[in-house]
């Protein structure tokens, strides 16, 4: 457990300073994810014109690790192609769970700080809810949660 | 704690010998990641002391058979050694009888064994059921599942700033529609003590009966069913040093005669043919299949062990570090402790500005310090005090100041981090 190597500046950075943090007002794709372990939320507004991601916001109650996450997402997949976001989705999730062969090409670039997250099962979640809300918002799902399937378009909304 | 429990205090506490009892804990001794483990998750579950490890291995190795059924020597150890535990949980909780404690999976089962014993018989629709807005989920969703079920109202005492009961407001929920009380003894997330005495009789007085969720209270408080006059009292083996797996539900006879099984299998049963079935007497009425044998055996060693040491020393012991540690957590900048009850047992739920929960949860844990952050299974005591969760630290009589010591400095250490 290297804790140390998972609170690295650039995660503390993005925590104290979060990107792309607000709501959008003409925002025509959105989601809102929960962690029902935690209690955290995370609402994500974003634009989607001709299947490119042309702005994109978030906020909401998180931890650093969740917020720090939500925030280099939102640097890293505005003006991407929907395709090219749901491929960093897929990836990140890869990352976090220790299933990504980083020795292999991958577009995560500097998300790559997040491999740490692997060895701590308990806040894996924490880093995926951002990514996982994203995944719903492009697939017009309104409310997802970390314990809903990961591949189900239909997510479940946590009310539990 | 009473206020004779808190003159003996000082004098108590100052004679307690924790680290002679710590040594009676093999896995307080583990190193985590180096650093030595500093165990304040034990509101949740606590440890096991080598006796009740011991006694796990002694039947396991020399006594166990099913119980209840066959003649051979294994079975008769085994049912009596079960039957012995359980005359322990019964002096524990000074109930009158034996019948009257049901062994059950835990704190959990059991009030899941009251709404369907007794919710689903007696509540109609229109019935109103009183909880408390500092009850655990356990104490919440089995009664939510009746009302939707039944037609029947859930009506919430409100908790104050302190995180005490508004003892006033719950006396006005009651009308001729109130037809049952679920009441927490001991918050988990805030460690207030809730004057159920006092709840109680004012219940009584109404003609309605009181379920104490006593999870958190019976590591910390003499509970004494007959001077409560509760008419049920729910707790987990596994809080009280015990295994997992195993609790008790005491219910007073004659509303335990009255209600309808739970679970239905073998043992519970007097006579089965496929057109009727004669249920057990109680406590087997309840008791439906195999129990957990070796966990409940396992229940009364622990409930021997921590009789021997004393619940009022323990508690005298748990308050003198509950002092301790209000007292240094306060003087942290930025820490702000949610929970202030005049009356509370050693559970220290806090916030630090800034910081969410559980990357305090986290960075602590490389100290070696294990501590409980989230919303505790309590969302609506989070929703009562605007945070979406707590870091928590609670203590058990094996604890030691210095392990105070090293939560404060491990909580200076994470708002270093986040400077």
């Amino acid at each position: 457990m290297h804790t140390n190597s998972l609170y690295q500046e650039v995660i503390l950075d993005h925590n104290r300073k979060p990107r792309n943090y607000g709501k959008l007002d003409h925002a025509n794709h959105q989601a809102v994810g929960h962690n029902p372990l935690c209690g955290d939320r995370l609402d994500i507004t974003l634009q989607l014109e001709n299947d490119q991601i042309t702005d994109i916001a978030f906020q909401g109650e998180s931890c650093a690790i969740c917020k720090a996450s939500a925030s280099m997402m939102t640097a890293a997949v505005k003006g991407k192609s929907r395709l090219d976001a749901e491929t960093l989705i897929h990836e990140f999730r890869e990352l976090a769970t220790g299933k990504l062969d980083t020795t292999h090409p991958h577009h995560l670039g500097r998300l790559t700080v997040f491999s740490g997250i692997r060895d701590l099962p308990t806040r894996v979640k924490c880093a995926i809810l951002p990514w996982h809300t994203l995944h719903a918002a492009l697939n017009s799902v309104a409310s997802t949660s970390t314990e809903a399937n990961h591949d189900s378009a239909h997510a479940v909304s946590s009310k539990s | 704690m009473n206020s004779a429990t808190n003159s003996l205090e000082p004098e108590i506490a100052s004679n307690f010998d924790a680290e002679k009892i710590r040594a009676d804990f093999p896995i307080l001794k583990l190193k985590i990641d180096g650093k030595p483990l500093v165990y304040l998750d034990n509101a949740a579950s606590s440890q096991m002391p080598q006796q009740v490890i011991d006694r796990l291995v002694r039947y396991q190795t020399t006594q166990h058979a099913n119980i209840n059924r066959a003649v051979h020597y294994l079975s008769e150890v085994a049912t009596m050694e079960y039957h012995n535990a359980r005359c322990k949980l019964q002096q524990f909780v000074n109930a009158r009888e034996d019948r009257e404690v049901i062994f059950t999976s835990g704190t959990t089962d059991s009030i899941n064994l009251v709404m369907h014993g007794y919710g689903r018989k007696f509540i109609k629709a229109g019935d109103e059921i009183i909880l408390t807005t500092l009850e655990h989920h356990s104490n919440i969703v089995p009664w939510q599942m009746l009302a939707n079920e039944k037609g029947a109202k859930i009506r919430v005492v409100p908790v104050n700033g302190k995180g005490e009961l508004e003892v006033n407001e719950y006396e006005k929920l009651f009308n001729e529609r109130t037809k049952f009380v679920g009441l927490i003894h001991v918050s988990n997330a805030l460690g207030t003590i809730n004057p159920i005495k006092h709840m109680i009789d004012f219940a009584h007085q109404h003609g309605v009966p009181v379920l104490i969720d006593g999870a958190q209270a019976a590591p910390h408080i003499v509970i004494d069913v007959q001077a409560l006059d509760c008419d049920f009292y729910a707790f987990s083996a596994h809080k009280l040093c015990g295994p997992t797996g195993v609790g008790i539900l005491y219910g007073k006879a004659a509303l335990l005669e009255s209600m309808q099984p739970f679970k239905g299998g073998g043992d519970m049963i007097a006579s089965v043919t496929f057109e009727e079935t004669l249920y057990n007497t109680i406590p087997h009425k309840f008791e439906a299949g195999t129990p957990p044998i070796a966990a409940a055996i396992g229940f009364g060693a622990a409930i021997d062990y921590l009789t021997a040491i004393g619940i009022e020393p323990i508690a005298a012991y748990e308050l003198s570090l509950l002092n301790y540690a209000t007292e240094c957590l306060n003087d942290i900048p930025g820490l702000t402790i949610i929970g202030t009850a005049e009356e509370k047992t050693a559970v220290l739920s806090f916030t630090l500005d800034g910081i969410h929960p559980h990357d305090i949860g986290t960075i602590l844990n490389q100290d070696g310090i294990a501590i409980r952050t989230g919303h505790h299974c309590a969302q609506p005591v989070m929703q009562r005090f605007n945070v979406p969760a707590t870091s928590r630290a609670s203590f058990a009589f094996y604890n030691k100041k210095t392990e105070v010591d090293a939560l404060v400095s491990g909580i200076k250490n994470v708002q270093k981090v986040f400077l």
